[in-house]
């Protein structure tokens, strides 16, 4: 109980942030799910780690709500009918955002907006609405994994949004523009990337792979999930690796055992999860996003986290008495492409539940970190610090990027000379989608709004926490993390 | 016949050189010596006079057989010998063929839009220039030529044509001031002005401002030649950084002033370089 009056008590928190943390309580005060000593040791060792889920998770972590559905439909629990004006359908899609739950009880996925906003946008006289409406989401929705898509093809809407974002600078929502150099045009692509570069967004996801793999369309969620429209993950369990190569006598045993050990219990643990989601919580029966066929459980997938390959390398081949550095030498790189392609093998060959979009197989996911990660660098990124020449950088990340489905993306940090050619960008990320890197994002360096690993926050806000002020956001505090122990502010700059 | 070309530098990836993103080439060896130099160390090759090789401490440069021989495995880029090289050279310098360039290129092929050459001056490599771009635009890869435009280009069809554009350093538009700048004059210069003009050849204008020099003199020549065309003029504000210490005694113009030249001509520049 000492902790319950410690949340109530804390000034840093808003009051929003307060109910939250004191429901994350309630949820870890009982244990429903039961799980082996082989895996409960692995969780205290922080070898896994399922990034605050819960004891007794009662909804889905991630989930992906059909928007074209509720446009044409609107919804009964709601009573909204389908909107006819601009106005109508800003303010369905608003109200709508507030009953989509997850893990941090924010939407994550806020529809391609572009498209559905299309059809009752006029022209520029409606710039005002779509400025108002983005900045209502950044307000209320106080948490920048709330991710919005565009793209791929060019609409007025997804032109005014971009706009109204470059003018607005907030951090959420987060926005992903899906790009096909066949279908988006290069003066939208401009737009877009001056727009991040001045306010961090929109990040661009190679459209192409992504529906080959999904087989048609996707939503981009959260940091830069892949998910299946009108689903969603049920959870998303993640290994440190590093803190597992820790464990290992030398890379044979690390490859050959304690992969072996770490999927057979984090697989495990999943399923638990989930069984208990689907059946105990009463999630797929009562709520309406279910009953109105928003979602729908065969779109679920599980999404199979990891962190820490650059410094779990860096120790295995230490191990081994060489010197070698992840994304600077030739049998580190390879070696981590051995343990990622490895953990997709074991974890293709066990056989999940409540997955049938995925056939079953949970998704594997570059995770990108969490501010209390000292000693993992997000996903298979090259640590802050070692970035080589941007050339190098991509051509060593984009070979990871086929094994991650539900997420994976490296972030680049360009100086302000750039602004003056945004085509040399676009050629960049052109070549980098046919060299087959699935997301990319940046930043200019003296934006305010910067991205700390997926996520967005404000460098003026975390002055704020430095100053122990309340703020808005609880992705500043998470950001506040990341800058003290991530060092995430000071990527490579890139001219 | 391969030709044989001397390169100071490749950036595989430029934002400043062109359209796009490209990849620039500077190649060692220049026609002129100007005061304003940023990169004197492109200026002479290399004597092989072996003064350098002392102030390594990376194991990087060996003198073998009178020649100067450079690790570029063992460089850290201290730049320690380019600062003690009293020949304005550098040792750092990579003889490449046709060939071994164009194969460097391809690395990054998916990533640029074309290849900017630049020095040093390299238009005294006109023959390599040509049959290296006839090799690569097989790889749609577009060439440009970064120039001082002292050589004179209305003789050289192939070069000239084959080069997609040019960018091109209108230093001073007075003959004297010109070669007090330079140590050259510039009758060539304003010829392959106008001669590229002509031609559809260029990209860029470009004249470094300096508070000492009456650079209103060429802004006022170039501005009526590129008036109904898409030719950007960039003019360059004069930094010491890099600077020769002995012609420190330059000094870069005002804002204020920056201000008015772009109120007179307010349409002809893109943007001022700081
Ligand atoms: S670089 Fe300069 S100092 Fe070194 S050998 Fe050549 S001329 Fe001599
Ligand atoms: S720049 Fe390279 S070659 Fe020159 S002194 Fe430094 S390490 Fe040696």
């Amino acid at each position: 109980m000492n902790d319950v009056i410690k949340i109530i008590k804390n000034k840093n928190l808003s009051f929003e942030q307060k109910v939250i943390e004191l429901a994350r309580y309630a949820e870890n005060s009982i244990a429903p799910i039961e799980l082996s000593n082989e895996t409960k040791e692995m969780i205290d060792k922080g070898i896994i780690c399922d990034l605050f889920e819960g004891n007794a998770p009662y909804r889905p972590r991630y989930i992906i709500v059909d928007f074209n559905k509720f446009m044409k439909k609107g919804s009964t629990f709601l009573e909204l009918s389908p909107p006819k004006t601009l106005l109508e359908a800003v303010n369905n899609l608003l109200i709508f955002y507030k009953h989509i739950p997850s893990i941090t009880t924010m939407p994550v996925y806020i529809g391609n907006i572009d498209y559905i906003l299309e059809p009752f946008i006029k022209g520029d006289e409606d710039y005002e609405v779509i400025k108002l409406f983005l900045n209502h989401i950044d307000k209320t929705i106080t948490d920048s994994f709330c991710h919005a898509n565009i793209g791929p093809k060019y609409t007025k809407a997804g032109e005014l949004i971009l706009k109204a974002s470059k003018e607005l600078q907030n951090p959420t929502p987060n926005i992903t523009l899906k790009y096909d150099e066949n279908i988006t045009p290069i003066e939208f692509a401009k737009l877009a990337i001056e727009t991040s570069l001045i306010t961090a967004k929109p990040s661009f996801a190679n459209d192409k792979i992504f529906r080959a793999d999904f087989n048609g369309d996707y939503a981009i969620a959260s940091c830069y999930n892949g998910l299946k429209i009108g689903g969603g993950s049920h959870t998303l369990v993640r290994s440190r690796l590093f803190r597992l190569a820790k464990e290992s006598k030398n890379i044979d045993d690390f490859l050959n055992n304690q992969l072996v050990k770490l999927v057979n219990n984090m697989t495990d643990y999943m399923d638990k999860r989930i069984k208990f989601i689907v059946e105990e919580s009463g999630f797929f029966e009562s709520n309406f996003l279910v009953k109105e066929e928003f979602i729908k459980i065969d779109n679920f997938t599980a999404m199979f986290g990891i962190v820490g390959l650059a410094e779990a390398v860096n120790y295995l081949l230490k191990l081994e008495g060489k010197k070698d550095r992840f994304g600077h030498s030739k049998i580190a790189n390879e070696l981590g492409y051995k343990i990622i392609e490895t953990i997709d093998n074991l974890v293709k060959k066990h056989k999940g539940i409540y997955c049938n979009f995925s056939n079953n197989k949970y998704l594997l996911h570059a995770q990108v970190g969490i501010d209390s990660d000292t000693d993992c660098t997000p996903g298979c990124r090259i640590p802050i610090g070692e970035e080589p020449e941007i050339f190098e950088h991509i051509i060593q990340s984009a070979p990871f990027h086929k094994f991650f489905p539900s997420g994976i993306g490296d972030v680049f940090r360009f100086d302000k000379t750039t602004r003056n050619n945004l085509e040399s960008i676009l050629d960049i990320i052109k070549g980098g989608f046919k060299q087959g890197l699935r997301y990319i994002s940046f930043y200019e360096d003296n934006a305010d709004v910067v991205r700390i690993t997926g996520y967005l926050v404000k460098r003026s806000e975390i002055e704020k926490l430095d100053n122990n002020q309340v703020v808005l956001r609880d992705t500043t505090v998470l950001g506040k993390g990341a800058r003290d122990n991530m060092k995430v502010l000071e990527r490579k700059l890139r001219k | 016949m391969d030709n044989k070309v001397l390169i100071n530098k490749i950036i595989p990836f430029s934002s400043v050189d062109g359209p796009g993103n490209r990849t620039a080439i500077f190649l060692q060896g220049c026609n002129f010596n100007c005061k304003y130099c940023h990169n004197p160390e492109t200026i002479n090759i290399c004597n092989n006079c072996g003064e350098c090789v002392k102030f390594c401490k990376f194991n990087a440069l060996k003198l073998k057989n009178n020649k100067i021989n450079y690790n570029q495995n063992n460089c850290v880029n201290c730049d320690e010998c380019i600062k003690h090289c009293k020949y304005n050279s550098s040792p750092k310098v990579i003889e490449y063929t046709v060939s071994t360039l164009v194969n460097e290129i391809l690395k990054y092929k998916n990533f640029i839009r074309g290849i900017t050459f630049s020095g040093g001056e390299c238009s005294i490599n006109h023959l390599f220039i040509t049959q290296f771009a006839k090799e690569i635009k097989q790889y749609n890869l577009d060439v440009y030529v970064d120039t001082n435009g002292y050589i004179d280009f209305t003789s050289l069809n192939d070069f000239v044509n084959i080069v997609d554009k040019f960018m091109l350093d209108v230093k001073a538009f007075d003959r004297n001031i010109h070669k007090k700048l330079t140590g050259k004059t510039n009758e060539t210069v304003l010829k392959n002005l106008k001669f590229l003009i002509k031609n559809n050849k260029i990209y860029e204008i470009r004249t470094v401002l300096i508070k000492e020099i009456d650079y209103f003199d060429t802004i006022n020549y170039v501005v009526p030649l590129i008036k109904d065309t898409n030719i950007r003029y960039k003019l360059i504000k004069y930094r010491k950084y890099g600077v020769r210490k002995k012609y420190k005694n330059l000094s870069a113009i005002s804002d204020d002033e920056i201000k008015k030249i772009i109120q007179l001509f307010p349409k002809y520049f893109n943007f001022i370089t700081v």
